[in-house]
């Protein structure tokens, strides 16, 4: 395993390895993020392709746009994103996490910039962005508009953020909390915080305060008949996602 | 290298191809066409020379293709190459015969008119869609195609397939696909078992010429000993498939030619006018074969190797290309999202949507052909008043051919004759 950087402790190796195995076993510790990934990577390949107006029957066709993958963990949505082309950035506030995507990256031939590094602290340093990915983060964070407002400082103008939340009502309460931590097991218990929960109305409201035009909406409705997750037009219920555009 | 073409072709053998496709009979070649079109790069392995695959002459064999598998063959830009040389079928006959006795009173009758979306089908001969799948290949950068190599050993991890060929070659790709028929070598390396069982008959085909046109109408008899099927060709001519059982069909293949057409003629009695055989007679043994799984870690099948089925109704092809259609679509829409197209869940969602459909077809052919095989008395009143009443009933014969038009389910869009 010599092709890792020399800066990794070869014993720590096998333990990134068996991590990164976990993060990708797809009826694992990770599974419902496996199932949602389809159906959150149709919206962000489409809102993408749409806004640079790029062809996905191509093979790479986001090349030439610079991705910033905010909470990649072990880099579902980054080894997509780098597969079609994109020049991605991870960045996950859990130093953990960065070898563990590193090693598999490699493992799979693709090329992506880790850094254990928070939307913050890049945008003090002036990275910038075409797009800006930051999927089921802001209902952790402690200040929404303070985290907003620096996502927005990421994109270069005409730039693209697709942001995606956990509507808060009595049945988001129901399905994230009571069905996916207490009866499904699916996340650790103590994952969400329901009071953190942010309606469409209330972000649509933040993201304009942060300096971005929201420029879509739609909800990942899950089917229990077909046991999969679908994009819906008009169910924002409880999964839901919206795309900005930075003005210029 | 002094030789241009040596060169290319060493580089090819080093390459990494997306997709490894093992077995170059009619399904390999229809999926490489039908991905490389999409997108994706892809790597043919057929253990015959191309001499094998693209000789010319008539030999009896030809394909009921049902018109979603035409339009998959149009979509892919086969269907142009052919299209002079096929025959649609306007009509399907379906008579519960009686070897001796002539066919019984109730007949089903279906008529293209009543789907309203064309012919029934179309019949194809072998030795005019090899060439043009051959040809299609043959024109598309993006599709490797080595002959005369056979796959040694296989290896799969989480990150991706190999396979050594007898040369020592060593390919490598995103995901292997098995289209090498019911003995699948893909599949047993795999470590993928089948479960199966024979009918103890056997099939024989032959094709004829007859005096009388035969009005583009296709005949399906079904006698004691297995069906009869009557299919037609351009001009005055016919494929004919019968069943017996095995030890009785091996001793009529062997009868000379006169012999032979004497024990055939009075099974399907003289509507055609007198008739003479062309070209070669094959038999096939008829067993029914599905493998506990289509795909493992970095291995899909697909056609014969995912389901070998008896052939009563032409549905193996047919089947086969939905099973192509289906992976084609599934795998691109995974390049498309950007996921790995090897990755369990998108091998699983191929398998989720043919594996039910393909159990639900073998287990009614079979039925179908255990209840036509019999001349118990009870069992034959029976089914002539089944088919009486399907054949009155318009919506219920409309839905039996759409189902053999393969227009029925959840199709893929290859089979509506759109792009993916």
């Amino acid at each position: 395993m010599q092709v890792y950087q020399s800066t990794v402790d070869p014993a720590e190796i096998a333990k990134f390895e068996a991590m990164a195995a976990e993060w990708w076993d797809p009826a694992g510790k990770f599974k419902p993020l496996h199932m949602l990934n389809p159906c959150r990577l149709d919206y962000i390949t489409g809102q993408i392709a749409a806004e640079f107006d790029r062809d996905l029957t191509d093979s790479t066709p986001f090349a030439g746009l610079r991705l910033l993958d905010i909470g990649c963990g072990g880099g579902l949505l980054s080894e997509p994103m780098a597969r079609l082309g994109a020049d991605v950035v991870g960045a996950d506030a859990a130093e953990g996490n960065i070898p563990v995507a590193q090693v598999h990256a490699e493992q799979a031939g693709l090329s992506i910039d880790y850094r254990h590094t928070t939307a913050e602290a890049l945008a003090d340093a002036g990275e910038q962005f075409d797009v800006v990915l930051n999927m089921e983060v802001v209902e952790h964070v402690a200040d929404p508009l303070s985290y907003l407002t620096a996502t927005q400082r990421l994109l270069r103008p005409g730039g693209l953020q697709i942001c995606s939340t956990l509507n808060r009502n009595p049945k988001s309460y129901a399905m994230a909390i009571f069905g996916a931590e207490v009866v499904m097991r699916w996340l650790p218990r103590g994952t969400h915080e329901w009071s953190k929960f942010i309606t469409p109305g209330e972000l649509f409201d933040l993201l304009r305060q942060a300096g971005l035009d929201p420029v879509d909406r739609k909800g990942f409705v899950f089917n229990p008949l077909l046991w999969s997750w679908s994009v819906s037009a008009s169910d924002l219920s409880v999964n839901y996602v919206t795309a900005s555009v930075k003005p210029g | 290298m002094d030789n241009p073409d040596q060169a290319r072709i060493v580089r090819h053998m080093s390459e990494t191809q997306d997709i490894l496709i093992v077995g170059g009979g009619l399904n390999g070649p229809v999926l490489a066409l039908a991905l490389a079109q999409a997108g994706h790069k892809v790597a043919v392995i057929d253990a015959l020379p191309v001499q094998t695959r693209s000789e010319d002459g008539f030999d009896g064999r030809g394909y009921a293709l049902a018109l979603a598998s035409q339009r998959l063959l149009a979509a892919i830009g086969v269907w142009n190459r052919v299209a002079d040389h096929a025959q649609p079928m306007l009509e399907i006959k379906v008579t519960d015969g009686h070897a001796g006795a002539g066919p019984s009173p109730f007949f089903l009758h279906f008529d293209h008119a009543e789907i309203e979306e064309g012919p029934m089908g179309y019949m194809v001969e072998d030795r005019h869609l090899r060439p043009a799948l051959l040809a299609a290949m043959a024109e598309t950068d993006a599709i490797t195609v080595i002959n005369e190599r056979r796959v040694v050993a296989q290896e799969t991890d989480h990150n991706g397939a190999s396979v050594t060929l007898d040369d020592g070659t060593e390919l490598t790709g995103a995901l292997l696909v098995g289209c090498d028929g019911r003995t699948s070598g893909t599949a047993g390396r795999a470590g993928i078992k089948r479960a199966g069982w024979d009918y103890g008959q056997t099939a024989l085909v032959c094709a004829i010429e007859h005096d009388l046109p035969h009005n583009g109408i296709a005949h399906q008899f079904f006698m004691p000993p297995g069906p009869l099927a009557i299919l037609p060709l351009t001009g005055n001519r016919s494929s004919i498939v019968w069943s017996e059982r095995t030890e009785m069909a091996h001793r009529i293949n062997a009868l000379p030619e006169e012999d032979y057409l004497q024990v055939l003629r009075p099974r399907f009695g003289d509507f055609l006018g007198d008739i003479r055989l062309r070209g070669g007679r094959f038999t096939y043994p008829l067993n029914l074969t599905i493998a506990n799984s289509f795909v493992a870690e970095r291995v899909a099948l697909v056609g014969d190797a995912a389901h070998g089925m008896h052939p009563i109704a032409g549905q193996g092809l047919n089947a086969g290309l939905r099973d192509i259609g289906a992976l084609a679509q599934v795998l691109t829409e995974a390049r498309r999202r950007g996921e790995d197209i090897g990755f369990p869940p998108v091998l699983e969602r191929y398998q989720q949507w043919r594996r039910f459909d393909t159990a639900t077809m073998a287990v009614a052919t079979d039925a179908f052909n255990k209840l036509f095989s019999n001349d118990n008395p009870a069992l034959r009143m029976a089914r002539d008043v089944g088919m009486g009443l399907v054949g009155s009933v318009p919506g219920l014969r409309r839905a039996f051919m759409r189902e053999a038009a393969g227009l029925s389910g959840d199709l893929p869009l290859l089979l509506q004759g759109r792009q993916i």
